[in-house]
């Protein structure tokens, strides 16, 4: 499917997009929040639900594609399989592997929501693969930044900041992003290890010239996941051994949309799912509860208990280079997402105001802005 | 000029050696690598630890004195170029590693560390600092990471974007912040992506900390000679087709691999319209299987010629002429103008057709270089600057290229930054809403517009100025003018 760009300045002015336009234009007169809406997948992410919904379902569909150019522009309603079966067709994947923690996810909802799945470390998050974006600001003003090529350096780089904001700076209408070949050949190795072992040994390996994609650990047990050419998986599993996995990609997708036993177990409790990131080498540290780690050891995924104390826990993601987010609880709850230091905070709420200066984008979906 | 209180506050504050006011100590710091803008600072100051940084700019804020960062000066769109009123913040004395964790596979250091200098402190363990910008030798990470500049490998390995985790500056106000982490996300905003490629409007940086790859146990090129240039155009497509990102591919058409051949003697095929150089990297086996792969693409995508490197020493012999590109055409030029738009890639035929007519046009012969894997496209346009309105002809030759850039799809800057240079081609591509929306952004980190103001997003004023300049065939109306 190749269509002809044309210029990248055009901007569509159809009807769904006016809407779009409209409803803010309106919602900013009357000071009424607008809760943007794609499939719904990700609402228990978040701190609050406020304000009429905004649906940008209707904005949907793949706007440009063409596979030798590595680049695919679809509008934000579009839903992630579609996105995900056309590059398929091509040979070609999204390599920040969105999550789907239900079925219906929008691309504009996986762009918002900053969220990559195992291959992250080694193949990108959305803001790395993110080319461009267009987006209907607080203001209703349609507005198009980056565009459909690899490198671009024109004005601040404002379609990634548009990752991981929850549509507070804008409704994202359109995203470009680059594609990647899937692998050629790809296998899992499975290994019996401590979590302090485990957190050694893919950090050691993650700095040798091997095609990893994916690790997680869990339960006394690493799985290593390795993709590329086929030559170099074999000489990789070849050197490093390891236990042969059936029905990986099952498990990946498992562990990529939290629906592995670990996650299964984490929100059958009453108790929050909590997300560390972390350098990749922080060791193991007992915060009161099982844990789950991906991306060579970056990420700490907690399954909370009664023992689990939030201060220690947030002492800890800070005192290791990251932070802790309250991912998943039985409710949304104010002060899910990590506390910002003092000048950042302030930097956000400019931010907030120059974007949306009636504060009428999903106010309240994180605690950024007060 | 400074005002002297603010020149006593500086005194006050640094020793003499790291304070420059007289003509002769500042000259060198009135123009980059873009030299025909040049400017003249008031004072360039030469800070040595973060605490001078935060004071210095503390002083500039108070007194509203706008400030320029600087790295090497190596930048090509004249994103260093003082202000007439301010100073030159030089942070080429903040030049330690501070720390390197082979295991996390990361350095933290200082902005005035050159690029190439990170991946040789780390060569020992088998990693590099990616990116590689072409004057990787001189550029520093600080001015790296103000610009996401790139290079020859990015298309596999990323930009410096792609490549930094955390950096830790100072806003104008003196407030020091850190964006991102040692984590591969942080809370909030992603504004670690926003300050990178920020030209330094932003913040001034004083610690990075970046990413180390581990270095790829074989790497081998192939080049290969086209007839033609769209044939060659078609084989960088049929390449990516094929599902292969190579850890390089870049083309040089005719007039490019001449002037470098002179300069590097490669043994390029000098017959060729256009010549590709394809780079995989890997294990030993991948390469083998990957290179196979791309000498059957190549040929089938018409290739008249393919050589593979045999050694490492051939494989860098081969990258030098690219790498030396800009110098080659130095040698045969008194003056060379580097453009640097981006194309989706199946406009080259056309861009580069055109290209030729202007070439022929304004009288002024243009080499190219493109990074084809990237679509980033380099014309190297040659000119004598001692002649009478060569300078304004370039630049208008220049424009026109870059609005034909915009047209197909593309972007005004790949990797070189918007600068001084593509302000007005930033008022093609952008809006004005989009031109505010910048400024907004600015404002929030820097509401008294002092970082490097004036740069790298024009005035809403500016281009309704161009906007009639343009219509005018492009011709500045005052062509004497410095252009803001």
């Amino acid at each position: 499917m190749t269509h002809d760009p044309g210029s990248a300045r055009t901007t569509p002015s159809d009807a769904a997009i006016d809407a779009i336009r409209d409803a803010v234009v309106r919602a900013g007169e009357a000071r009424t929040p607008l809760r943007i809406v794609g499939g719904g997948t990700k609402d228990f992410y978040g701190e609050s639900l406020e304000g009429r919904p905004l649906d940008l379902r209707g904005v949907a569909g793949i706007v440009d594609y063409d596979p030798t150019e590595l680049v695919i522009v679809a509008r934000a309603g579009t839903p992630i399989d579609e996105v995900e079966r056309t590059m398929a067709a091509a040979g070609q994947m999204l390599a920040f592997e969105p999550p789907r923690f239900a079925p219906g996810g929008t691309l504009g909802g996986a762009v918002a929501a900053g969220l990559s799945g195992p291959r992250r470390p080694y193949a990108g998050a959305v803001r790395d693969l993110v080319l461009g974006a267009k987006i209907v600001d607080g203001r209703g003003r349609h507005l198009a930044f980056g565009g459909r090529v690899m490198k671009n350096v024109a004005g601040f780089d404002l379609s990634r900041l548009m990752c991981g904001a929850m549509g507070t700076l804008g409704v994202v209408t359109e995203v470009s992003l680059k594609c990647l070949p899937r692998p050629k050949a790809e296998e899992t190795r499975v290994w019996e290890l401590s979590s302090d072992e485990a957190i050694r040994r893919v950090n050691e390996w993650g700095g040798q010239p091997l095609p990893i994609s994916a690790t997680c650990w869990h339960h006394g047990t690493l799985a290593v996941r390795f993709s590329g050419a086929a030559s170099a998986v074999a000489s990789a599993v070849g050197r490093l051994g390891g236990a042969p996995v059936p029905h990986a990609d099952a498990f990946w997708e498992s562990v990529r949309d939290h629906v592995h036993t670990f996650f299964h177990a984490a929100m059958r409790g009453a108790h929050p799912l909590w997300r560390l990131s972390v350098k990749s080498t922080a060791p193991h540290a007992d915060l009161g509860g099982e844990q789950l780690i991906e991306w060579g050891g970056a990420l700490r995924w907690l399954a909370a208990t009664p023992r689990t104390d939030v201060a220690k826990l947030r002492a800890w993601a800070v005192a290791q280079g990251g932070h802790a987010t309250m991912f998943r609880a039985d409710e949304l709850l104010a002060g899910s997402f990590h506390p910002l230091p003092p000048v950042i905070g302030a930097l956000h709420r400019r931010l907030k105001a120059a974007f949306d200066p009636h504060t009428i984008l999903n106010p309240g979906r994180t605690g950024w802005y007060a | 000029m400074l005002d002297t209180a603010v020149l006593a506050q500086l005194k006050a504050l640094l020793p003499a050696e790291a304070l420059l006011t007289d003509e002769e100590d500042t000259r060198p710091y009135e123009c980059d690598g873009l030299t025909i803008y040049r400017e003249r600072p008031s004072a360039v100051v030469l800070p040595e630890t973060e605490a001078q940084v935060v004071a210095i700019l503390r002083i500039c804020h108070a007194a509203r004195v706008p400030v320029v960062a600087r790295g090497a000066g190596t930048s090509l769109s004249g994103g260093a170029l003082p202000d007439r009123d301010g100073i030159v913040l030089s942070l080429a004395r903040l030049k330690r590693i501070v720390a390197i964790d082979t295991l996390a596979r990361t350095a933290v250091v200082q902005p005035g560390v050159r690029n190439l200098a990170i991946s040789e402190a780390v060569a020992a363990h088998g990693l590099y600092y990616a990116p590689d910008p072409s004057s990787q030798i001189a550029c520093t990470i600080g001015g790296n990471v103000a610009e996401n500049a790139g290079g020859v490998h990015c298309l596999k390995y990323g930009l410096t974007v792609h490549n930094v985790r955390r950096v830790r500056g100072a806003l104008i106000t003196g407030e020091t912040v850190e964006f991102g982490g040692e984590s591969l996300d942080s809370a909030g905003l992603d504004l670690l992506a926003l300050v990178t490629g920020s030209e330094g409007l932003l913040a001034v940086m004083t610690e990075i900390t970046v990413k180390l790859t581990p270095r790829p146990q074989l790497a081998q090129v192939a080049c290969a000679a086209f007839d033609d240039v769209e044939q060659a155009g078609a084989a960088v497509g049929a390449v990516i087709g094929a599902g292969i990102i190579p850890g390089g591919l870049e083309m040089m058409d005719q007039p490019a691999t001449r002037a470098v051949e002179q300069y590097v003697h490669a043994d390029y095929p000098l017959d060729a319209a256009a010549v590709l150089l394809v780079e995989s990297d890997g294990t030993p086996e991948e390469v083998a299987d990957e290179m196979a792969e791309i000498r059957r693409v190549l040929t089938a995508s018409g290739a008249t010629s393919i050589r593979v490197s045999k050694d490492e020493r051939e494989r860098l012999l081969l990258w030098s002429g690219r790498k030396a590109a800009f110098p080659a055409v130095g040698r045969i030029s008194p003056d060379y103008y580097c453009i640097d738009g981006t194309i989706p890639r199946k406009a080259l035929p056309r861009v580069l057709r055109q290209t030729a007519v202007w070439s022929k046009e304004f009288g002024l012969a243009c080499a190219n270089v493109f990074h084809a894997g990237d679509g980033n496209l380099h014309p190297l346009i040659l000119f004598d600057a001692n002649r009478a309105g060569e300078i304004e002809k370039t630049v208008a030759f220049g424009d026109r290229i870059l609005e034909l850039c915009i047209e197909v799809g593309g972007t005004v800057t790949g990797e070189h930054g918007v600068g001084i240079e593509k302000l007005s081609t930033m008022c093609v591509q952008f809006a004005p809403d989009e031109l505010e929306a910048f400024h907004a952004v600015k404002a929030a980190f820097d509401e008294r517009r002092l970082l490097n103001p004036g740069k790298a997003v024009p005035t809403l004023q500016r281009c309704a100025e161009f906007g009639r300049m343009h219509v005018h065939h492009g011709q500045l109306r005052h062509p004497d003018l410095p252009r803001y």
